[in-house]
């Protein structure tokens, strides 16, 4: 295993005598953890939760394993104070998958267990809208089971044979006898389909008659849609609102509108194939989700990074952290209605660091740079005319505190940012924590949890930087967070041009196309712009993962959306939505 | 802009020259509607944040006269598909379209919209936009670069300008029938292939017994 990658340690000694009846240790070749009989999960949970301590779900996904007939639900707690996690899975029956919900002890897995539901079909027991999340409700068949196939299969792994050369490659669609991406089940009847109304939605938030504030105005009680297609929506996310007024009562997100299927692409892929596939998914931070798959994989292949790598790493994952986070506060300004004008200065620097990024990996967005043990690239003798690490120094020495001081000298001390930020959206810390929220708008409700200290992965532990938290939870420390978060990235950045060593190898080994990967399962997370991003990586010893799945820190930041909204006026929501700062590609994947 | 426009056919004193072009009602009212493409606010993936970096200052689209950005379908002239496409969008993508007033332009922006780029295998992708819609300018690259969107831009003013009111659809007497927007099913199902599908599930059904 390798000393830099992050561990989920050896479990508490103690869970399985604590529970004799119902849990056991995983002993299968490289998983960890426990195995949690079903009768026992919701009393297992709250011991963890409150006896050991493990106060923070972090991720909840599902394994298929047909030739045991089950499917899986693995759970991955941890701790706030910091430390290694717990992992502790329960098995269900493949024919009629049911599981406990944890939604009771941990509100934040409600979405997660809602996309299991959804794409493998098992149902949890006490959940409390249990919907198709990324889907649409009418869809047939459970995506991500071993035996679904899709319209357009070829082959279950790739490559595929039809590629190599001398293949033959064809269009899909010409083997399709729609000649689309469709399939449909045998005798269906498109003229007896009734389209779904999405009945199941309106339902559970159907406004209750008469007057709802109370007050001597009479209001009425009014359902709107916001997206999927609306500007400031990021993207294409969907809010149902129901209105008072102008008061939101309640707030459903709907989204899959840009699910395009990346973990069943991902285990159909080699596992290098993958790497161009985590640029897309947080496609404003794309080093960093390189560098989150990277860590996961290498830490089943037991691989050590090469010094110099280490560093590139860093230096390349923290510029994309300021670009990000440049971006975020630019488009919360969109949102408040400053239209334009502070985005078009916050993304001025962000065009330099997409040069150097370009001239090092290739491209400006989808940077595709890492590999398992290092890097794929060294950084080019020069950039445009000037060398490069005169071109670095310059960037992180002057060019972005000094953007940085301008936003804040800007933007922090603005009558109207503050007048519309400051007390809105508030999140108190437990229930940051309760839901699993993650990044800066946990840390900026006062709880100190920055992956880069309390887990220290790569070599986050030897730079001299603060973890940012502000104590309010609302809207305008989430923005002071960031402004915060670039600062000690930008210093970051100079410790890492000052101390990085000159040559020296880049990857571990020689290029490899097809890594055959050590058995056994692997959870990675880094602190990405937007929260915890984890890769559930379970290999079974091949080229192709078995399961791959991203935690993404967008997706389950929004479990709280509707919480935080209620109580405020429509015109906040758009802008408590830009605090939370979610990329679509992550959200839906 | 007097030398763009004018006819060196017909000559113009020279005492008028700098106030008085002669040109033809195709060509005024081309280079009009070229200068002045005004794209929806519409953002589908990736290759949104580079269509984003094309309007900002640094590629700066507003050059081309094309800056200013609609968030009502209404009010444009040009939808830029600028991502993945998927299963679940495409009803309000074709809604969208259907909602813009002619003349209108379809730019696929990226592999994606324009073929369903990496993505294309999957279940809730459409293999590229021009499935439904019709597509004026494809650009390749995943996601372009905003000086590849900008090309495609010019591209489409090319397409602009061979344009002639004589023969353009939206002046003749027939009404352009709105694209048939799909519907979500057990898969996603398009109006026009309906017979189709009904047909080939039968057949499926028959084969499976067989
Ligand atoms: S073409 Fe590439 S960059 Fe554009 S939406 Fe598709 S995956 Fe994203």
């Amino acid at each position: 295993m390798s000393a830099t990658a992050p561990t989920v340690a050896a479990v508490p000694a103690n869970l399985a005598e604590h529970f004799p009846a119902g849990v056991v240790a995983d002993t299968r070749k490289g998983y960890e953890g426990y195995v949690v009989g079903a009768a026992q999960l919701l009393q297992v949970a709250g011991a963890i939760r409150d006896k050991l301590g493990y106060n923070y779900l972090s991720s909840v996904t599902g394994v298929d394993y047909p030739e045991s007939n089950q499917i899986e639900v693995v759970y991955h707690a941890f701790k706030t104070s910091g430390g290694p996690g717990l992992n502790f899975k329960v098995q269900a029956d493949r024919n009629d998958p049911v599981v406990p919900s944890l939604v009771g002890l941990y509100p934040g897995a409600e979405f997660q267990e809602r996309e299991i539901f959804d794409m493998y079909g098992v149902r949890f027991d006490g959940h409390p809208d249990l919907r198709r999340i990324l889907m649409w409700d009418g869809f047939a068949g459970y995506p991500l089971r071993k035996d679904w196939k899709e319209p357009f299969f070829e082959e279950d792994l790739k490559p595929f044979a039809s590629r190599w050369p001398g293949g033959d490659v064809r269009r899909s669609e010409e083997s399709d006898p729609f000649g689309a991406n469709v399939q449909y089940p045998p005798e269906f009847d498109p003229y007896e389909w009734t389209p779904e109304t999405e009945t199941a939605i309106y339902k559970l938030i159907q406004p209750k008659a008469g007057n709802g504030n109370g007050g001597h105005l009479k209001t009425d009680k009014l359902i709107v849609n916001i997206g999927p297609q609306h500007p400031s929506t990021h993207g294409v996310f969907r809010m149902v609102v129901v209105l008072d007024g102008e008061t939101v009562v309640d707030l459903k997100p709907v989204m899959g509108y840009l699910h395009r299927n990346h973990e069943k692409i991902g285990e159909r892929n080699t596992f290098l194939q993958n790497m161009p596939y985590t640029d897309r998914l947080d496609y404003l931070a794309s080093m960093s989700n390189n560098h989150a798959y990277a860590l996961s994989v290498e830490r089943l292949m037991g691989v050590k990074v090469p010094e110099r790598a280490e560093y590139l790493r860093v230096l390349m994952v923290e510029l994309t952290r300021i670009c990000s986070h440049m971006w975020a506060i630019g488009f919360l300004l969109n949102d408040l209605g400053a239209f334009q004008t502070p985005a078009l200065y916050a993304i001025k620097e962000r065009e330099l660091i997409l040069d150097f990024f370009e001239a090092t990996a290739g491209s400006r967005m989808m940077c595709n740079y890492m590999r398992f043990g290092g890097v794929s690239r060294d950084l080019p003798a020069a950039l445009r005319d000037e060398n490069t690490m005169d071109f670095l120094r310059d960037l992180v020495n002057n060019r972005l505190s000094y953007a940085i001081d301008e936003l804040d000298r800007f933007l922090t001390h603005s009558e109207i940012l503050r007048s519309r930020c400051i007390g809105v959206g508030v999140l108190p810390a437990e229930k940051a924590i309760a839901y699993s929220a993650a990044g800066p708008l946990l840390r900026a409700s006062g709880v100190d949890y920055d992956l880069r200290r309390a887990d220290p992965y790569s070599i986050y532990d030897r730079f001299d930087f603060n973890v940012c938290t502000r104590p309010n939870g609302d809207v305008y420390d989430r923005y002071l967070v960031r402004i915060d978060e670039m600062r000690e990235s930008v210093r970051i950045c100079q410790q890492v041009v000052a101390g990085m060593p000159t040559g020296g190898e880049i990857l571990a080994g020689k290029p490899q196309y097809n890594v055959r990967v050590p058995a056994g399962e692997s959870y990675g997370r880094v602190e990405n712009p937007k929260g915890e991003l984890g890769f559930y990586v379970v290999s079974t010893g091949k080229t192709n993962p078995w399961r791959y799945h991203v935690r993404a820190p967008s997706f389950v930041n929004l479990t709280l959306l509707g919480e935080v909204c209620k109580g405020h006026k429509i015109a906040d929501v758009v802008v408590i939505l830009g605090s939370i700062d979610i990329v679509l590609g992550e959200v839906d994947r | 802009m007097i030398d763009e426009l004018s006819n060196p056919d017909i000559p113009v004193p020279d005492e008028l020259k700098a106030s008085v072009t002669i040109t033809t009602l195709d060509k005024i009212y081309n280079w009009s509607r070229r200068s002045s493409i005004w794209p929806m606010v519409f953002g589908l993936a990736c290759c949104a944040i580079e269509m984003i970096c094309t309007a900002a200052s640094r590629f700066d689209i507003s050059r081309f006269g094309m800056e200013v950005f609609r968030a009502t379908p209404r009010q444009s002239d040009l939808m830029i598909v600028s991502g993945t496409v998927t299963k679940k969008m495409v009803p309000q993508i074709v809604r969208l379209y259907n909602q813009m007033p002619e003349p209108r332009y379809v730019i696929a922006m990226g592999a994606c919209a324009s073929g369903g780029g990496p993505f294309k295998e999957g279940y809730n992708v459409v293999a590229g936009i021009d499935k439904y819609v019709p597509v004026d300018v494809y650009v390749p690259g995943c996601p372009p670069t905003p000086q590849a969107l900008l090309h495609g831009l010019i591209k489409l003013q090319e397409k602009i300008d061979s344009q002639s009111l004589r023969d353009v659809r939206w002046y003749k007497s027939e009404t352009n029938e709105p694209v048939p927007v799909p519907v979500l099913g057990p898969d996603l199902m398009d109006p026009r292939q309906y017979q189709l599908i009904k047909q080939r599930a039968l057949q499926a059904a028959a084969q499976a017994e067989a």
